[in-house]
């Protein structure tokens, strides 16, 4: 077995994108400070960027108990050259135990480009995360069929286990990397939860800028520009009230969008999410879609209509608080993750179901 | 010019997926497809070679099952295909299998104008990380998750999707580009492409034909030497049924139960 | 007769039927209900190398075989009936005869374009005085020395508002048998639609395959080229037949496809239909219905892949004729398609009535089957005549 005494504490990338940290920060940090505190070390938040410094009381905010700034013109918009370098430069001084990224578009793109580079392995997209096999043991009782009585665990095992979901939601597979350093891992944003800001401990951050090197030449592409989507994006991630649609919209699209957006707007300004099958087939595109290759979410209602429930699709929303199902077909898997089900033909009940939200608020 | 394109044979998730009573996937049961993102990168290839009759060689690792998909992308239109295929190659993670595809596309060789294509990640393994560490290990750079493509010069100008909006990147040949689906429309394999693709030879690289390069390590590679390692695998527990609502008024008796709930 | 499909043929299937549900199907009820050629359909058919699929390469085909043809056929008559006919009137009754009876100079000048997609090839027989009366033409082609000179009219011509090539069968004379009767005296000719005097006319308005281009075509003292008399002089009649035993062997692939088509959607729609509690699957008169229709498609489809396996076998090398076969299968195909689709739509019930579902499209699609390329009662003629001779 290697030495791993010279690797300590549970570092967070904590991305930026034109200056604001993104929402994944605080979660990663939030679940960075459970880690620690099983291993018995810091927390310490890497921000890379340019005329960052500023948010590094935030991130302590979360937990943090140290902040790494590394900022240099070089830094201000992403680009995988310049990140993988200098992220590699911080691992191999500070030697990091456990490294989190979030599994953003951009964290999926450093993150195995550094693994690769430092000679470590990396899980993808990590939705649990244990050190100790106590709590490890509690999560595969909730969370598997796996008799957690009848097998035996290693109860002295401190390898980070990650947890992700495999073949579109229908394996569940954890994943150790006990011959390399640091443990990485890029986690699902939206799952883990975010911690309370603690104005104390943001006060309380301790800042590092350590010296690093970055020119021009280690950067092979270019950032022409920057663009923000034109349409409102569909904050699906962050929604109340989700209403999604599936194939069994077909018989007349435009419509059933219509009446799911119109149902999300009465039950408190929700919005219109979709299956695969919708995105696919164009209806509605692809910022829309919930499930394992789309969002997953975990909102205080989600109705799910004409929606067969494929494991793609409840890989992504079965945790939500309350799930309304509307399916034609009173078999669909659908109804065996929803609290209510009702089976009718969408473009009938949800027009009733309007009215009577409408009057039932009146009441 | 070349346009190196790779490509995974993988299980149709989407359709019926079985898993064995031991939690793995019951692959034998389960039809097989091109991973989808994978056909984008395809497409893009022959694009490229439609703009600048470049060569396009499709690269696969996988068993020898996986040959059949590869002449699939020559009934599309590549005009070479090879398969990395070796017992002691099963197993690999990412990091491992990054290693072996970087050393098998160094065997095809990559020239000053050439381009990798990958697609974004397959649907199996969801990881996203194979093309990027490809990328790494042959010293390219990349742009990951690609969904415009423009040629200028000895460039490419990419648009490369973010969850809010995209960036426009300029990257110079060589280089690797994982793509998205909503790059291009995959084309169709074509009656000609179809009736002569099984006259082609799939080139096959095997462990001996790849052990001597330098990319290399012979510890990590395979199941054994992969860095990480599938600690426990499991299925999800379904989630207990819940109300089913029937009779004429189940509007009614929703809102109500909502109501109550205070969730209205 | 040995059915098993070759990897090839199991691969081009698998594409056809990619195709036909991504490409062919969503256009299906716009095709009917606008009568609405696709006109993007064939180009993207063209593209993909369909519309030569078992000529070879040489003279610009896919260089698969009739097989593949037939089966392309039927994929797309299993969406759409319109889609079907077009393709296969363009290479059975067009690009076929060129490639079986052209000099190679004519192969030379259209086969490469037909195949490739860039022209659309038709076929004109029929006349107002000659339907299954084929000898009643009056159209005539006089040679003036360095040209032919075509007066005349032909009816029901498909693809004739969108083909590029045509082949039309006229009189260039009589003649007189030993007896001292005389007769007409029948050649082919491959007429571009631009020739000087060639016109087509509107389209029919039509029950089924709405979409398809079913125009007349009027020659008014049109000038062809001298070389462009197809097979010899006084052949035209004997070409015209021996090109409808193709053509019919393309018309049963679509017959074939169409009731494969109305059974699929039939198949999905008992599953998902309930009545009395339970779908309507549960019920043992739509058990024993699906059960008998799905054996008489079998049937068909054997005939019409043993016509096809004849027709190969000519293309290689053989002399063989398989005008019995391709009479057989069209006979069966065609009364096969009629049958299933009508009582599919008994299935359906009310909503089979509507054009909410694609089976009462199917089933005025399925009639023409019966009816173009030789009626039924042609295909009896032909068998019936071939077993007492």
């Amino acid at each position: 077995m290697a030495d791993f005494s010279e690797y300590k504490n549970v570092w967070v990338f904590c991305e930026q994108r034109q200056g604001e940290l993104q929402t994944t920060d605080f979660e990663l940090v939030s679940e960075a400070t459970k880690l620690a505190s099983e291993l018995g070390c810091k927390v310490v938040g890497l921000l890379l960027g340019d005329n960052v410094k500023g948010l590094a009381n935030e991130i302590a905010g979360y937990g943090a108990d140290e902040v790494v700034v590394c900022e240099s013109p070089l830094l201000k918009d992403y680009t995988t050259d310049a990140y993988a370098k200098v992220l590699c430069d911080m691992v191999n001084e500070f030697k990091p135990e456990v490294l989190l990224i979030g599994a953003t578009n951009i964290g999926r793109d450093l993150a195995p480009r550094i693994a690769a580079r430092l000679h470590t392995g990396l899980t993808a997209d990590a939705t649990h995360l244990d050190i100790d096999t106590k709590g490890y043991v509690e999560y595969l009782r909730e969370s598997s069929t796996i008799d957690v009585d009848n097998t035996t665990f290693d109860w002295e095992d401190r390898n980070l286990k990650m947890t992700r979901p495999a073949f579109g939601g229908h394996l569940m597979a954890t994943i150790i990397c006990p011959r390399f350093r640091p443990q990485i891992s890029t986690v699902r944003p939206g799952v883990m939860k975010k911690a309370a800001f603690d104005s104390a401990k943001a006060q309380a951050v301790k800042v590092i800028e350590p010296a690093f090197e970055l020119s021009a030449d280690d950067i092979k592409t270019e950032v022409l520009s920057i663009e923000k989507a034109a349409n409102k994006l569909v904050d699906l991630i962050g929604a109340d009230i989700i209403v999604s649609v599936g194939r069994g919209i077909g018989k007349d699209v435009e419509k059933g969008i219509a009446l799911a957006q119109e149902l999300a707007d009465v039950l408190g300004g929700g919005v219109v999410g979709a299956s695969r099958a919708v995105t696919d087939a164009g209806w509605l595109d692809a910022a829309h879609q919930v499930g394992q290759t789309g969002k997953t979410v975990h909102p205080k209602i989600y109705v799910a209509l004409g929606i067969s429930g494929a494991i793609q699709h409840t890989a992504g929303m079965q945790d939500s608080e309350c799930i309304i199902a509307i399916n034609k077909n009173e078999t669909a898997p659908i109804f065996g993750v929803a609290d209510y089900g009702i089976v009718g033909d969408l473009f009938k009940v949800v027009p009733q179901l309007i009215e009577e939200i409408k009057k039932a608020k009146v009441a | 010019m070349k346009a190196i394109v790779c490509v995974k044979q993988v299980p149709d998730t989407s359709g019926k997926v079985a898993v064995k009573e031991n939690g793995q996937l019951d692959r034998a049961s389960m039809a097989t497809i091109t991973n989808p993102d994978d056909l984008a990168a395809l497409e893009a290839a022959l694009r490229l070679k439609d703009a600048t009759g470049c060569e396009v060689v499709a690269v696969s690792m996988g068993p020898f099952t996986a040959e059949s998909m590869l002449r699939e992308c020559i009934a599309r239109g590549a005009d070479r295909a090879v398969l990395i295929s070796g017992r002691e190659f099963g197993g690999s993670d990412t990091f491992a299998t990054s290693q072996i595809i970087a050393a098998g596309i160094n065997k095809i060789g990559v020239g000053p104008e050439d381009v990798v294509f990958c697609g974004r990640q397959a649907i199996d393994g969801d990881t996203a990380q194979v093309g990027p560490q490809i990328a790494e290990k042959l010293g390219l750079p990349q742009v990951t998750y690609a969904a415009e493509i423009e040629k200028d010069g000895n460039s490419l100008i990419v648009k490369r999707l973010l969850e809010d909006g995209y960036m426009k990147i300029k990257v110079q040949t060589p280089c690797l580009i994982t793509c998205v689906k909503e790059l291009n429309e995959p084309r169709y394999m074509s009656v000609p492409g179809i009736f002569s693709c099984f006259d082609s030879e799939i080139e096959v690289l095997d462990y001996p034909a790849l052990q001597d390069d330098p990319l290399i390590e012979v510890d990590t590679i395979g199941l054994k030497g992969s860095p990480t390692n599938v600690f426990k695998s499991f299925t999800p527990p379904q989630k207990g049924a819940g109300t089913m609502l029937a009779g004429d008024d189940v509007a009614n008796q929703l809102a109500t139960i909502l109501a109550k709930k205070h969730l209205i | 007769m040995d059915f098993t499909l070759s990897k090839q043929q199991k691969l081009v299937q698998q594409m056809y039927q990619e195709f036909a549900q991504n490409e062919v199907k969503p256009l299906a009820k716009k095709v009917d209900a606008e009568e609405y050629f696709p006109k993007e359909t064939v180009e993207k058919m063209a593209k993909l190398g369909m519309m030569g699929i078992y000529f070879p390469k040489e003279v610009g085909g896919a260089g698969a075989d009739v097989l593949s043809y037939v089966m392309a056929v039927e994929e797309m008559s299993k969406v759409c009936g319109t889609t079907g006919v077009i393709l296969s009137a363009h290479t059975s009754l067009c690009a076929a005869p060129i490639y079986e009876n052209g000099t190679p100079e004519q192969k030379a000048k259209y086969l490469p374009k037909l195949c490739s997609g860039e022209w659309l090839g038709a076929f004109g027989l029929t006349e107002p005085g000659a339907g299954t009366d084929a000898q009643g033409q009056q159209t005539t082609a006089v040679d003036c020395g360095d040209h032919w000179l075509l007066n005349g009219s032909k009816i029901f011509i498909t693809n004739a508002g969108y083909a590029d090539v045509f082949i039309i069968i006229a009189i260039t004379g009589t003649v007189t048998d030993k007896r001292g009767r005389k007769s007409k005296e029948i050649s082919a000719f491959i007429v571009e639609r631009n020739f000087p005097g060639f016109s087509v006319g509107k389209p029919e308005e039509k029950m089924g395959i709405r979409g398809s281009s079913t125009c007349e075509l009027i020659m008014e003292d049109c000038i062809v080229p001298k070389e462009n008399l197809l097979g010899k002089k006084g052949r035209g009649f004997q070409l015209a037949m021996a090109t409808l035993d193709g053509g019919r062997i393309g018309i049963a692939a679509q017959a074939l496809g169409i009731a494969e088509g109305a059974l699929d959607e039939t198949i999905a729609y008992v599953k998902e239909r309930k009545q009395f509690g339970r779908s309507i699957a549960a019920f043992q008169n739509t058990q024993f219905e699906l059960a008998e229709m799905k054996a008489r498609v079998d049937a068909a489809k054997y005939l019409v892949y043993k016509a096809a396996l004849k027709k190969q076998e000519a293309m290689d090398g053989a002399k063989v004729r398989y005008s019995v076969e391709a009479a057989e299968a069209k006979l069966i195909a065609s009364r096969t398609a009629s049958d299933v689709t009508r009582r599919c739509l008994q299935l359906f019930g009310g909503y089979g009535y509507t054009r909410d579902y694609p089976i009462e499209r199917m089933m005025r699609d399925a009639k023409i089957t019966e009816i173009y390329e030789g009626t039924s009662e042609v295909q009896m003629m032909v068998i019936s005549g071939a077993l007492l001779k």
